[in-house]
This record gives structure tokens, C-alpha cells and sequence, in this order.
């Protein structure tokens, strides 16, 4: 009855550089320290909100690439996407770089879709050096999705807020790093919602069938992770798929939560949280994999949720379909054996480290963090 | 002593139309749509001029105005000109309006900038 | 056949489920909140044609409520373009979009947003993309009174 979703792959392809840039708002949110660059304004430098979500894409690349420590000609593959419409932004960031170019769209799911996809042709042995990365602009995705910037309007309370931000990851058969182990394909799910202003109940079914295909595939439970994390579910979202995987009779523990949900602080007026590519895409590449490269998190189930809506057909009465992919990302043999406690004393010492960083970026709002990385 | 009912009967349609968003979450345009032709129909059966003699800014300003004029236009357009009225009635009343929110949002848009929210 | 009965059936689960998981916000603030903002908008206008009629006191009441009008447009389409107005407006709701101003910032609102395609394809194409509606269901609702005007 149930056709297998899951690969998993034999070579275990290796994250070996990360990069990530936000927008003020973002900094000023609770992953505010973990990024690698911020965004002096939203425009960037640039004319328009477009030509600078282009260069935010840009720039993730190009920092990846340096991050790995590896030449731009090491590059086989990019494999990115967008919301905007006919991905322009990652188009238009490809036409820079001297490397193959494939355009995925996932909606808000697509780093985990080019992650598990890149890894997919990587474990085959055809290429050897891939980078994936998506991002997203409040502005753009505003005037695609919703109002012009400055029409006079209340934003609902289910509704959520699109992160300013792009990722990026380079993914290669050897080095050092956190390692993609698995992926599990998602299907497209519709449980009939059309409430364009509530993105977290139209994309909940597809993380709990998601979910449910990579628990059943894979024979693992969630206590076998040490981090569960969906992408922008936001607050209503999350719950509902707490609440749907009780149903199926998996609990969903405080190794579960969501990235929209846990990026803006609450005086930030963002309702439900965050979301677009940005919002996983960003996490992925700062935090979490701050955190696999330290060992502290051994095994983290990253599975980003993307809306396949446009206005158009929701303009024509559709309701919107959800679609999830999820990826498994092991931290290194070499950090495996670290135990908890050492990590807890590295973790208040980072924290230290990132007050200092705090305070330098205040000072000039475009210097370039150096995640420290500990290996 | 009257800016007291216009700030009442202004305050009252602004509620009406912040009823309409939170119960039935209808976006701006279509608000602004529902008052226009409520404006047309206040006019048409005569309801509206007994209002706005005391109301005056307070019905005036909403909307609501905006569409009792066209209706208003539209009617005595019809009684001078017959047919040809009823198609030049309603805008001529209103071109003021609507030229001025097209000049200015053009002259506007060439100026300003849209920032982004935060 | 059965199938199809079944996921609409689970859809429709679904969805009182999630309407009922929404979290309810008090509606009385913003409620009073466009009472206020929409009852000072009127006031302003209220001020502004009696302003005229003081200065002017030969003016038509029809002319008068129309320049008023202008002047309300002109402060509205302003505010829009210095970024004032979607302030106003988040925190009034309907106040702000009810009265003749609200109007201004629809159009206003989508040229500043389109000024990159350019004047025509951006400005002038993209201008009416909210507030379109507005004039073409007055127009067809004053011609249809008009109609029934003519033959009554």
C-alpha cells in the first residue's frame, strides 16, 4: 500500500561550508547572533527589493563557497530556488557564477528539497561538489503575494512574516562536517484550506505525512532525534501538527520545534512567526549547523514545509496544496563522542564570544561574523 | 456643537467597516466596494440627503459619499440629459475626486519611495 | 467515488478544526481604535469645509464638499508616500480605510510600489490594481439608478 519516500544514502554526502545573510528585522530576532552577515537596510544597495534579493543570494554563494575552502571552479552543480515567479532571484544570482544552474521550486521547502536532492546525485557518484541555497524578501514576496508596502492595512493574527534572508550550503563526497544521511521525498497534500492568510494549518498536513513516511521508511521514532525542526509553520502551524501526530499516535516531545515559530521575538509584532525559504534556509545554515558542527545536536530531522500556492489559483477558488521534504543531518565522527557536559561549558563559552559579536555588529551594522567553528 | 455627531457618524461607519475585516476577513478593496454602493443605494432611495444634513463630514467623508454622489450625479444627470445622463451623471460628479487621487498618487509615486515594513 | 466523499468529508474536518484553533484576538481595541481614527478623519474634513466656506463664503456646497475631498486626497496620497499612512492603518484598520483617504492610499499605495516597471507599464498600468474595483462598481451602480431613474 505505501511506496518507500526515503533514500538512504550509502556514502553519507558532507555539508562542508555554510553561509547566511538577513535583513535588521532578523537580527534583531533570536537567531540574531548566529548569522554570518546582516543587512545594513533591506534594500541592500540596490534599486529594487528584487535586484536585492538577487544580490542576497549572491552573496550566501559566494560566502559558502569561501566557508568550505574551496575554489568556485571546484563547483559542479547550484541548485537553488525562490518564491518570487519563474525563480528570478536564483536565475538571476546563477547568471554570476560560472557553474551549472538548476532551478527547483519548493516553495518555502526548498533548501531541504535542493539539500536532498544534491545529496541524491552526490551519493550516485556523478558529481562531486554541489552548493544548494535559497532566500526570500518580505518586500518581494509582499507585493507577489499579498498588498503594495504602504496600502493601510491590519495583518490578520494567523498571519506570518517572510523572512528577509538567504542560505546557502556546499555539499561535497568528502571533508569535514555534518553529513545528510537520509531524505524523505514529501507528496503533495491538500486538506482543503484556502485561507491565504494562514500558511500554518495548509502546510501541517504535509509535515505530518511527511513525517509520518520518514518514521515508517527510516524505523525510527522521534526520540531518536535530537532535534525535530519544520520550517514555517509559525505558533498555529506547529501545534496543528502536534496535534495531528498525536492522532496518528506519535507524540511529538521538546525535541520538536519550528523554525518560523522560534525567529522573532514577540515584541516584534510577526503574529504566527516567520516564514518563506528564508526563514528554514537561514536557521539551517547558522544555528543548526552551528550546533552539528560542535556536536551538540547528533541528529537533526530538518523538514521544511512549502505552500505550492500562487494568487492566481487561489484567486480562482483553489485551496492551497503542502508539500514537505525533510532531511536527516548527522554531526561528524569526529565530533560524535563529545560529551554533553564539555558542550554545555563550549555553549556558555559561545555565548560569550557572541556578545562580543553582539556588540561589534551595533558598531558597524555590515561587518562579517566568521562563524567559529570549532573542528 | 455638530463636529460631535460627525465624529460619531464617522466613527460609527469606520466601526461598521472594522466589523466587516475582523468577522469576515474581507480585504480593503472589497470594504471600500461594499460602502461605495451602499453610498448608491442610500442615495438612490433617498435616505442619504436627510443624513447628511446633520451628519455632513461624517457621512461625506466615509465612502459612502463618494458613492451618493455618483448616484446623485447619475439621477439628476438623467432628469437634464435623459440616457446620455445616466452614463456621464456619475462620474462627472465625482471627477474631481478621482482625477485628484490619480494626479497626486502620480506625482507622488514619482517622488517617494516605498519602504519596507518592520 | 467513495474516495472523493471521504476527503471532502476529512477536509471539511480539517478546516472547522482549524477554525476553531485560531486564536481568537479581542476584537473591542481595534474596533475602538477605528471608531477614534475614523471619527478624527471625519472631523478634519469637517474642519476643512468650513475652513473654505469661511474663506469663501460664496462657494456652492456641492464645490465646497468637493475641494474638500481634494484637500483630504492630497493629505492622504502624502502620507502614503512618506510612509505614514500603512502606520495609521495598521493600528486603526478600518478608520483608515473607510473614509475618502483610504481610497488615496489604494492608489497611491500600488504606483510607489510599481515605480521600478516604469511610468507606464508601472505606474499608470499597476495604479488602479485595488482601487479599480471601487470606480467600476460605483459607475455601474449609478448608471443602473440612473436606468431606473429614466424610466420611472
Amino acid at each position: 500500500m505505501y511506496t518507500n519516500q526515503t533514500v538512504i544514502f550509502k556514502n553519507k554526502p558532507v555539508i562542508i561550508g555554510s553561509y547566511s545573510i538577513v535583513g535588521p528585522k532578523e537580527w534583531k530576532g533570536n537567531f540574531g547572533p548566529y548569522f554570518n552577515y546582516v543587512m545594513k537596510d533591506d534594500c541592500f544597495g540596490e534599486k529594487s527589493y528584487e535586484k536585492a534579493e538577487m544580490k542576497m543570494l549572491k552573496t550566501a554563494i559566494v560566502g559558502a563557497i569561501e566557508d568550505a575552502k574551496i575554489k568556485a571552479s571546484d563547483v559542479n552543480l547550484l541548485l537553488s530556488g525562490d518564491l518570487l515567479n519563474q525563480i528570478i532571484s536564483s536565475s538571476y544570482a546563477a547568471r554570476d557564477f560560472d557553474f551549472a544552474f538548476l532551478g527547483l521550486f519548493g516553495a518555502c521547502s526548498t533548501m531541504a528539497e535542493s539539500m536532498a536532492v544534491a545529496a541524491s546525485i552526490i551519493d550516485g557518484k556523478e558529481f562531486d561538489t554541489i552548493v544548494c541555497s535559497t532566500g526570500s524578501h518580505f518586500s518581494t514576496a509582499e507585493r507577489q503575494f499579498r498588498f503594495p508596502l504602504e496600502l493601510g492595512n491590519q495583518r490578520p493574527p494567523t498571519s506570518q512574516w517572510t523572512v528577509t534572508g538567504a542560505g546557502a550550503c556546499v555539499i561535497s563526497s568528502k571533508g569535514v562536517g555534518p553529513r545528510i544521511t537520509m531524505a524523505t521525498f514529501g507528496k503533495v497534500i491538500d486538506f482543503g484550506v484556502n485561507d491565504v492568510n494562514d500558511m500554518g494549518a495548509a502546510m501541517a498536513p504535509a509535515a505530518m505525512d511527511t513525517m509520518l513516511a520518514h518514521f515508517r521508511d527510516t524505523k525510527t521514532t522521534p526520540d531518536d532525534y535530537d532535534l525535530i525542526v519544520t520550517g514555517d509553520l509559525g505558533k498555529l502551524g506547529s501545534e496543528i501538527l502536534i496535534d495531528l501526530m498525536e492522532d496518528q499516535g506519535i507524540k511529538l516531545g521538546l525535541n520538536y520545534n519550528d523554525c518560523g515559530q522560534m525567529y522573532y521575538t514577540r515584541n516584534q509584532n510577526t503574529f504566527s512567526g516567520g516564514s518563506g525559504c528564508g526563514c528554514s534556509a537561514t536557521v539551517l545554515n547558522s544555528f543548526i549547523m552551528k550546533k552539528l558542527r560542535s556536536g551538540e545536536y547528533k541528529k537533526v530531522l530538518f523538514m521544511p514545509t512549502g505552500a505550492l500556492m500562487s494568487t492566481t489559483a487561489t484567486q480562482q477558488g483553489e485551496t492551497i496544496p503542502g508539500v514537505c521534504h525533510a532531511i536527516v543531518l548527522e554531526c561528524d565522527e569526529s565530533v560524535k563522542n563529545i560529551k554533553i557536559s564539555q558542550t554545555s561549558n563550549r555553549n556558555v563559552k559561545n555565548k560569550k564570544e557572541e556578545k562580543t559579536n553582539r556588540t561589534s555588529i551595533s558598531k558597524s551594522n555590515e561587518k562579517n561574523i566568521k562563524s567559529n567553528r570549532l573542528n | 456643537m455638530y463636529y460631535l455627531w460627525v465624529f460619531l457618524i464617522g466613527g460609527f461607519i469606520c466601526t461598521l467597516g472594522q466589523v466587516l475585516i475582523i468577522y469576515t476577513n474581507i480585504t480593503s478593496a472589497r470594504i471600500l466596494v461594499t460602502f461605495v454602493i451602499i453610498g448608491v443605494l442610500l442615495e438612490a432611495f433617498g435616505i442619504f440627503d436627510p443624513i447628511s444634513a446633520f451628519a455632513k463630514a461624517g457621512i461625506n467623508v466615509p465612502i459612502i459619499g463618494f458613492g451618493a454622489s455618483l448616484a446623485k450625479g447619475a439621477i439628476s444627470a438623467v432628469e437634464s440629459k435623459g440616457l446620455l445622463g445616466a452614463f456621464t451623471g456619475g462620474l462627472e460628479a465625482t471627477a474631481g475626486g478621482i482625477a485628484a487621487a490619480i494626479f497626486f498618487a502620480f506625482i507622488f509615486s514619482l517622488i517617494f519611495k516605498s519602504k519596507t515594513k518592520s | 467515488m467513495d474516495k472523493s466523499m471521504d476527503i471532502k468529508k476529512r477536509n471539511e474536518m480539517y478546516n472547522n478544526y482549524v477554525q476553531a484553533k485560531i486564536p481568537k484576538t479581542k476584537a473591542w481595541p481595534s474596533l475602538f481604535y477605528s471608531f477614534l481614527v475614523g471619527g478624527i478623519i471625519c472631523c478634519i474634513g469637517q474642519g476643512i469645509n468650513d475652513l473654505i466656506l469661511l474663506w469663501f463664503p460664496n462657494m456652492a456646497e456641492q464645490s465646497a464638499w468637493a475641494y474638500t475631498l481634494i484637500v483630504l486626497i492630497f493629505i492622504a496620497s502624502f502620507l502614503t508616500g512618506i510612509g505614514v499612512y500603512d502606520k495609521i492603518g495598521k493600528f486603526a484598520g478600518g478608520g483608515s480605510i473607510v473614509p475618502i483617504t483610504g481610497f488615496s492610499n489604494s492608489i497611491t499605495s500600488p504606483a510607489l510600489e510599481y515605480k521600478h516597471e516604469g511610468i507606464i507599464y508601472g505606474i499608470c498600468v499597476k495604479m488602479f490594481t485595488i482601487a479599480g474595483p471601487v470606480i467600476v462598481s460605483g459607475v455601474v451602480a449609478s448608471f443602473i439608478v440612473g436606468l431606473i431613474y429614466l424610466f420611472i
